[in-house]
């Protein structure tokens, strides 16, 4: 089988025989067996792995759910419906489909807010961070357009609003809207190029995942310290420690998710749509996806339309110039005894512009909501840029062994 | 039905198990060959590795499960998987076709002459031999899978002013295959004689397929 | 050390929060009206249906309900998960008449129904639903209990909640005082009452009794896969604890030697 010039790298002949060939063994070897990770990384860090686990689940299920599921406005309805009662297993296809998706957010917003916290963000990994929030902008994309494929009731009228926001573009807006609906209202054509996008987007992502999972190895991964690995001291392999790790973090959001899924799979939904998609009839309170209920709250926070919309986008758009707008080099929060008080500051006012999100827009919520929108951006375009100026960092420590050693890897 | 659910089980779990095996294998074959693993840990085949490795792979293998299951065929789809058929109003010599899974079935009230046909042919002479008596349960009545066994087509016959072939059974036009009144191949390329349903009667008149 | 223990405090509790304010936000979202709880057999992490009471509900439906109602999801043979034999499905569904067709004649023809057949529904379509009914259109209700807020409590209550209308309260031509209904005029006519069906299992049949079992037959029919579901959590959730646990020692013992 081996020509006796060929390299003899490993034992086994034929793991040198496809090695030749294609050096894929040698590749999984570096970047998931002996990839050094820093020996103080803490859970945090194995929410990576989980969201690419979550994603990989999301897909399947997607293909399978795909195999019974009936584009079409007269069918959708209760094409999902024959899934959730006729197709062996089918409700769980669909329970896992639905949750995941909710839990992927989940898993994403805390890997987010980690990086955030620890300036993951920061020199040499700027790239990461912005192919990190395209991956976040084709999630919020995929799961609106997966929103409205069951056709319910929510699934329509979130998808008119949804799409009404481009018509606040000047000039082309509207026709811009009746370009993506290819109807005069949300209708069939609209359905059926929903579920082709919704079918493709997702591979989409798990390249830019490929992409950034790449572009965090070639520097190494950040840790609660904020400082760079000096020697093999400081790192473990990947193979075993991490990955013995990451698969009890993956064990216990096992069981946070098999909760929702088999005991409460219709918690996170909403019950109007379990009607089906009425032209003519409006539900009393439309809500956005929970997950997505901060920057609906952004969007509704304003008067002006075309302003809620463009503020609404400015507020992911604003994460990419993030590691820019930073002018610290101290990347932890944990040395950054100012920053992270406005940093929690931030992740609280995140949780409350959710839940506002979620409330109707009136009131005392429509207040919290422009206070927590100002606060959203005052925090990147004021708080961050001027206290990175004055703030005296705290005194970093010599070695990510040294904070191992410590036990400070929190 | 349910064995062979349970067949296709134990072989993905198998096949899972399997590679998980050599994949297992081959990262302690690549870590075994660094020499330089002053930091591994000692014994990591001993029990604690063993149990975890195989419950999760078990765990995988019966997550993918439900996956495979869900392409078998759904219940509206098996609900469907047998049809009753009233024959009352079947005259003698005359045929009816019924959909059942998809395919026609030729329903035919055989005449007199029809069976005596049937019944008196030297089986040595047929090329798929069986007897008429084998292939009904009542001689009055045929019943029959309308899909000529050589490539798929509906073989003519059912309607009076249809050819019936040779030997007035069916005639399949695809490519000139000839069955005789008890649907069994007598002439052309087909291989096989018409396959007959599994089918029951329930009372005189109204009988199950499937 | 103090200060890591406070930190560790912090950050669990941040990570809890994460978890539970989405979802406490969504009950919060959810008592607009203060339904009150009723015992239902089939809540709960093992409860289960009480499939006497599920044919019961059945029948409530089938001699109270489906006079307007539809229950377009639900097949004949579905209800053999609630205990009826093939048999009797098959003496159910031929009470009711479908149209087929076309024949070979090229004509729609009328066929007695069979288990495979659809639930019939009341009405040809929406059109005639919605005339036949002062212009409100009787939702089906295969999946009510999936698409209400609060879903069997909320439908006992409404049955229950009929009642002469406050002093002042206006209410419009044709339409009827509930309690528990969004702006509490409904156009449905109190559909049930004591005695209004007969059991044939001896049930008393009081109006609360006809209510729990029509309201367990549509939690039923809204979700049948409950039983599978909840048995196949606990062994997941067991699964994920064991192989969890496993893992934990195996890091534990792995990271021992880390220094």
């Amino acid at each position: 089988m081996q020509n006796s010039s060929e390299p003899k790298k490993y034992k086994n002949s034929f793991l040198n025989w496809i090695e030749y060939r294609l050096p894929i063994v040698s590749y999984i070897e570096k970047e998931y067996g002996d990839y050094p990770m820093p020996k103080n990384c803490n859970y945090f860090w194995s929410f990576g792995a989980l969201a690419s686990i979550i994603l990989v689940i999301l897909i399947v299920s997607g293909i399978f759910l795909a195999m019974n599921y009936t584009p079409h406005t007269d069918m959708a309805f209760n094409s999902v419906e024959r899934i959730m009662r006729d197709v062996s297993y089918g409700w769980l296809l669909r329970y896992l489909h639905s949750n995941g998706a909710a839990f992927f957010f989940i898993v994403v917003y805390i890997h987010m807010l980690r990086s955030m916290y620890y300036g993951s963000y920061k020199y040499p990994r700027e790239l990461n961070w912005i192919l990190g929030v395209f991956i976040f902008l084709l999630m919020m994309a995929t799961s609106f357009l997966g929103y409205v494929l069951p056709w319910g009731q929510m699934s329509y009228w979130g998808a008119t609003v949804i799409t009404n926001l481009f018509s606040a573009i000047p000039l082309i807006g509207e026709g811009l809207k009746t370009w993506i609906l290819g109807d005069y209202t949300v209708g069939n054509a609209t359905l059926n190029r929903f579920f082709a996008l919704h079918y493709v987007l997702p591979f989409v992502i798990l390249g830019v995942v490929g992409l950034h999972v790449a572009a965090v190895h070639v520097h190494g991964s950040n840790n609660p310290a904020g400082i760079d690995i000096k020697s093999k001291d400081d790192t473990v392999k990947f193979f075993p420690y991490m990955l013995v790790k990451d698969t009890f973090m993956v064990c216990v959001f096992g069981v946070v998710i098999s909760a929702i899924i088999f005991f409460g799979p219709n918690l996170m939904a909403e019950v109007d749509n379990y009607i089906p998609a009425d032209p003519l009839v409006t539900p009393s309170h439309i809500v956005a996806n929970w997950y997505l209920a901060p920057f609906y709250a952004i969007l509704r926070a304003i008067p002006d339309k075309l302003g809620g919309v463009i503020l609404m986008f400015g507020a992911i758009a604003i994460l990419f110039i993030l590691p820019w707008l930073d002018s610290s080099k101290t990347r932890s929060c944990n040395y950054r005894p100012i920053y992270k008080w406005f940093m929690m500051l931030f992740f609280v006012n995140f949780f409350v512009l959710g839940y506002v999100g979620m409330m109707p827009a009136e009131g005392i919520y429509l207040l919290i909501a422009r206070i927590g929108l100002v606060y959203y951006f005052a925090f990147f375009l004021i708080i961050t840029p001027l206290i990175g100026k004055y703030e005296k960092p705290g005194h970093l420590p010599a070695s990510i062994r040294d904070v191992y050693i410590d036990g400070k890897n929190y | 039905m349910t064995i062979s659910y349970f067949i296709l089980f134990l072989s993905v779990i198998g096949i899972f198990l399997f590679c998980y095996f050599i994949a297992t294998r081959v990262w302690i074959k690549v870590d075994e060959e660094k020499k330089d693993s002053n930091n591994q840990p000692k014994n990591r085949r001993d029990f604690l590795y063993i149990s975890s490795m195989s419950i999760g792979g078990l765990g995988v293998a019966s997550f993918m499960w439900p996956f495979v299951k869900s392409m078998s065929p759904a219940e509206d789809t098996l609900a469907l998987g047998s049809t009753e058929v009233d024959l009352s109003e079947i005259g003698i010599g005359q045929s009816i076709t019924v959909k059942w899974r998809g395919k026609p079935v030729f329903i035919k009230r055989r005449t007199e002459e029809e069976i005596f046909a049937a019944q008196n042919v030297d089986l040595s002479s047929l090329r798929d031999p069986i007897s008429d008596e084998d292939r009904v349960q009542n001689p009055e009545w045929l019943v029959l899978e309308g899909v000529c066994t050589h490539l798929g087509c509906v073989p003519l016959g059912q309607k009076m002013s249809d050819t019936k072939g040779e030997f007035e059974g069916w005639f399949c036009p695809c490519h000139g295959s000839h069955y005789d009144t008890s649907g069994r191949i007598r002439k052309g390329p087909a291989p096989e004689n018409l396959a007959v349903p599994p089918y029951r009667f329930l009372s005189d008149t109204i009988i199950k397929i499937g | 050390m103090e200060k890591i223990i406070k930190m560790k405090i912090l950050r669990a509790l941040i990570l809890t929060l994460s978890f539970i304010i989405p979802i406490s936000s969504f009950a919060a979202g959810n008592s607009d009206q203060k339904i009150p709880k009723h015992e239902w057999s089939f809540t709960g992490l093992t409860g289960t249906f009480d499939k006497s009471a599920i044919q019961r509900g059945y029948k409530v439906y089938r001699e109270v309900c489906s006079g307007c109602h539809s229950m377009n999801l639900l097949y004949y043979r579905d209800l053999i998960d609630i205990g009826f034999s093939e048999d009797q499905i098959k003496a159910i569904a031929s009470d009711y008449t479908v149209i087929d067709g076309p024949n070979d004649e090229g004509e729609m023809f009328e066929r007695s129904a069979k288990p495979a057949d659809r639930f019939v529904s009341p009405y040809a379509n929406d059109q005639e639903a919605r005339i036949s009914n002062n212009g409100s259109y009787p939702p089906d209700l295969s999946v009510i209990v999936k698409a209400r807020k609060n879903g069997a409590d909320y439908l006992y209550n409404l049955l229950l909640g009929y009642d002469e209308p406050p002093q002042g309260f206006e209410l419009s031509e044709g339409m009827y005082y509930n309690k528990w209904y969004e702006g509490h005029q409904i156009a449905m006519a109190q559909p049930l009452d004591d005695e209004y069906v007969d059991y044939d299992d001896g049930t008393e049949n009081t109006l609360p009794q006809l209510a729990e079992d029509v309201v367990t037959f549509l939690a039923w029919s809204a979700e049948p896969e409950l039983e599978v579901r909840k048995n196949m959590g606990i062994k997941v959730i067991l699964f994920f604890l064991i192989t969890g646990l496993l893992f934990y020692l195996m890091k534990v013992r792995l990271w021992k030697d880390v220094s």
